[in-house]
């Protein structure tokens, strides 16, 4: 009977021992809750296939990401060894001591040059031109739009088009365009509506969204070196692009008043709008017909130019860092090296995640494989963010208290809008030292 | 029999047998609650008053500097804030009337004799019983201007109940209303059926009127219960936060308690929210005060 303790105790320890080094080799990546997380999910599992080494991406909705995200940092946890953080967390998770500085990582791989110019500048390198790098360029993201081919290319609507405005009805080439063409569509009596923006005011969706007219009409957020906002934010460009997007608020279906992703893709699937704003990671839904009944009539196209023939887009997308917390930083980095390699990343646009390598998106391979993605490999390489720098949601808070009451309230003037934003980010500025 | 087998017991068994004495209560009961009291709200409260005094952020590894009331300055100087507490001021009382008015008319309704009193009652509690944030996601889709119910059985076309900024509060306040009137009624149902059958037949002898029953006999004896359910539903509106934000969380939404959310948790101020936390805290305190001393004066009539 002793002898039967001690072997079942032998076995019990042998176990443990064999757990607990099942464990140290499991990595978690945390990441918001979308189609991204699951391409990523399957691409690791082929990293497990090669390497025995489990990689779990655990996920939460968008709406919590952050809260979650930083709580957990704010706790010095160790629940994630990698999180696929947003652009904008680079300042306050850098300089919070949350993620582990990847410039000597950054430098002996060359990543400056592997990577799209535009990833390695939003989704790693904080503060701007420091040559400090805290990410890997992981999800390429822009924002683009989506069409109904039917609509546009019906021979009566177009003959319609072109009487009451003069020039062919097509994909729209500018923001003047995209308008005309929104208020043509724009019909409420038979349930078919112009156009689907971001209106949701609780996180930076809606910031978002006006962003992509700000930065087309020539207008900028402020000098990002010097923390001048006033003259930018506020300028007669920015005036203009934020009474277009108000304009085309008006355009948008019943309802549309908090409006993201979801909703954005709904507006194509449910046949209600005639284009619709979204990022293009939500794109792969509207080409699947289990998901969209208007899969072979959906159209994609990049961000129109403003004015004076100006083309930006607002960034979407993140980069992959390593916690400061993790217990398992040597292998997470192992993983890393694994992740930017060529295979890897042309494995990743393969299976529906948007690489950052130049070498794959610049591939015709890559630009012909669906639909949008030469639309994506156009944006990528026209777009600009939202302030990185730790106090950026104090900044989309007083965006949000601000622009919401004038596009979805019509409260107040966009220039009386705009003012008042470029006082309250001088004011958050001031208070934590930045600039003058 | 009994004494016999006691004695033959240890000392602590027949403690036991007797009963627990009040040492052991102390010990087993009292200490450890008053320990975890301390431990999860006293040391928090004071932990996170001192934090109200610093320019303290919880995203980063700055120390929590001391800045005095520069924290509560900032606060009561920002509009904002204001018009954060003024929606509230308005939701607490479109929603709290809106539950007195429901729940004790329903109240009056059910204290009477009808069939299927007790079925009807349990079906009207139903609401309150369910979770906020399910009751938020339920409702939403109901006021949905494209596909809503709401809008379909009020023959109301595209109305949108939650999109337009001056009817989003009445919209989430509807709710509150349908949610937490039985709480109301239920309070009230316990205090009509407490006014004495005699105080009726008297009135009825001397030919008082309904109006003057009503507001003579009925409202004065369930006046003291239904205060406490003012105070209670105050309370709860003046915090609310899971409905109004899955329903609409816009600028005209904006719940002094959504404010905090956003502050504590999305921009990591912790010091300033901690500041917002406590002067929230006083004016609860303050307006609850003012409701029991108001509850005392109808309890001395």
């Amino acid at each position: 009977m002793k002898t039967n303790w001690n072997g079942m105790l032998a076995g019990v320890a042998i176990g443990a021992l064999s757990a607990s080094s099942a464990w140290a080799e499991d990595l978690v990546i945390f990441w918001a809750e979308w189609d991204p997380a699951n391409y990523l999910q399957e691409l690791v599992n082929e990293y497990e296939e090669e390497t025995g080494i489990s990689v779990t991406v655990e996920t939460t909705p968008w709406s919590d990401f952050q809260t979650k995200a930083f709580t957990e940092f704010n706790a010095r946890g160790s629940a994630y060894d990698m999180i696929v953080g947003d652009s904008q967390w680079l300042g306050a998770a850098s300089e919070g001591g949350h993620y582990v500085d990847m410039t000597d990582f950054f430098e002996k791989h060359n990543l400056g040059e592997v990577m799209a110019p535009a990833t390695v500048k939003y989704y790693a390198e904080y503060p701007g031109n420091s040559g400090k790098f805290w990410a890997i360029p992981a999800e390429g993201d822009a924002v683009g739009w989506s069409y109904r081919k039917d609509w546009f290319e019906d021979p009566a609507e177009m003959a319609a088009f072109k009487e009451k405005y003069g020039y062919d009805l097509a994909v729209p080439e500018t923001w003047a365009q995209m308008t005309d063409i929104a208020e043509f569509f724009h019909r409420p009596d038979e349930d078919r509506y112009g156009i689907a923006i971001y209106t949701d005011n609780s996180y930076d969706a809606m910031v978002m969204g006006v962003e992509n007219a700000i930065f087309s009409y020539g207008a900028d957020l402020g000098n990002f070196e010097t923390y001048e906002v006033d003259g930018y934010v506020n300028s007669p460009e920015a005036v203009a692009a934020l009474e277009n997007y108000k304009k085309l608020y008006g355009l948008t279906p019943p309802g549309w008043a908090k409006t993201f992703f979801v909703e954005n893709n709904q507006a194509i699937t449910e046949g209600l709008v005639a284009m619709s704003m979204n990022y293009f990671a939500f794109f792969p839904a509207l080409l699947n017909e289990a998901t969209n009944p208007h899969a072979a009539n959906t159209g994609f196209f990049a961000n129109p130019a403003g004015p004076d023939g100006d083309q930006f887009a607002a960034l979407g997308g993140q980069g992959i860092s390593v916690v400061s917390y993790s217990e398992n930083q040597e292998e997470s980095m192992k993983f890393l090296e694994w992740f930017i390699k060529d295979e890897t990343q042309k494995r990743w646009a393969e299976l529906g995640g948007y690489t950052a390598s130049a070498a794959v998106l610049e591939s015709d391979e890559f630009r012909t494989a669906t639909p949008y993605n030469e639309a994506f490999y156009q944006t990528m390489f026209k777009v600009k963010d939202f302030w990185a720098v730790p106090e950026f949601a104090e900044l989309l808070t007083s965006a949000n208290q601000r622009l919401y009451p004038f596009i979805v309230g019509g409260e107040g003037t966009a220039k009386e809008t705009l003012d008042a934003l470029a006082a309250d980010w001088e004011a958050t500025f001031k208070k934590y030292g930045r600039g003058q | 029999m009994a004494s016999e087998v006691l004695t033959r017991l240890d000392p602590n068994s027949r403690a036991a047998a007797k009963g627990l004495s009040d040492l052991t209560i102390r010990n087993l009961f009292i200490i450890p609650t008053i320990a975890f009291l301390i431990i999860f709200n006293i040391f928090p409260l004071l932990y996170s008053l001192g934090y109200s005094f610093t320019d303290f952020r919880a995203s980063t590894n700055a120390p929590a500097n001391f800045v005095g009331l520069q924290n509560y300055r900032d606060l009561l100087n920002d509009p904002f804030i204001w018009k954060n507490f003024s929606i509230t001021a308005k939701y607490v009382l479109i929603s709290v009337t809106g539950q007195v008015i429901v729940g004790f008319g329903l109240a009056m309704l059910l204290n009477r004799a009808i069939p299927a009193k007790g079925l009807i009652t349990t079906l009207l509690l139903l609401p309150m019983m369910l979770s906020m944030a399910v009751v938020g996601l339920f409702w939403k889709l109901l006021y949905d201007p494209n596909f809503g119910i709401i809008n379909y059985f009020l023959g109301l076309g595209k109305f949108e109940w939650l999109a337009d900024p001056d009817m989003a509060l009445w919209a989430i306040a509807i709710v509150d209303i349908w949610m937490w009137s039985p709480f109301v009624m239920l309070l009230s149902l316990a205090g009509l059926s407490a006014v004495p059958k005699h105080l009726y037949e008297a009135a009825e002898i001397d030919r008082a009127g309904n109006f003057y029953t009503f507001f003579r006999i009925t409202l004065p004896l369930v006046a003291p219960i239904l205060m406490i359910a003012i105070i209670f539903r105050t309370m709860e509106a003046f915090k609310t936060f899971d409905l109004a934000f899955v329903l609409s969380s816009q600028p005209t939404t904006e719940l002094i308690a959504i404010r905090l959310y956003k502050m504590a948790f999305q921009e990591w101020q912790t010091g300033m929210s901690s500041a917002l936390a406590y002067i929230v805290l006083i004016m609860v305190v303050a307006i609850t005060n003012i409701y029991v001393k108001y509850l005392n004066k109808v309890k001395a009539r």
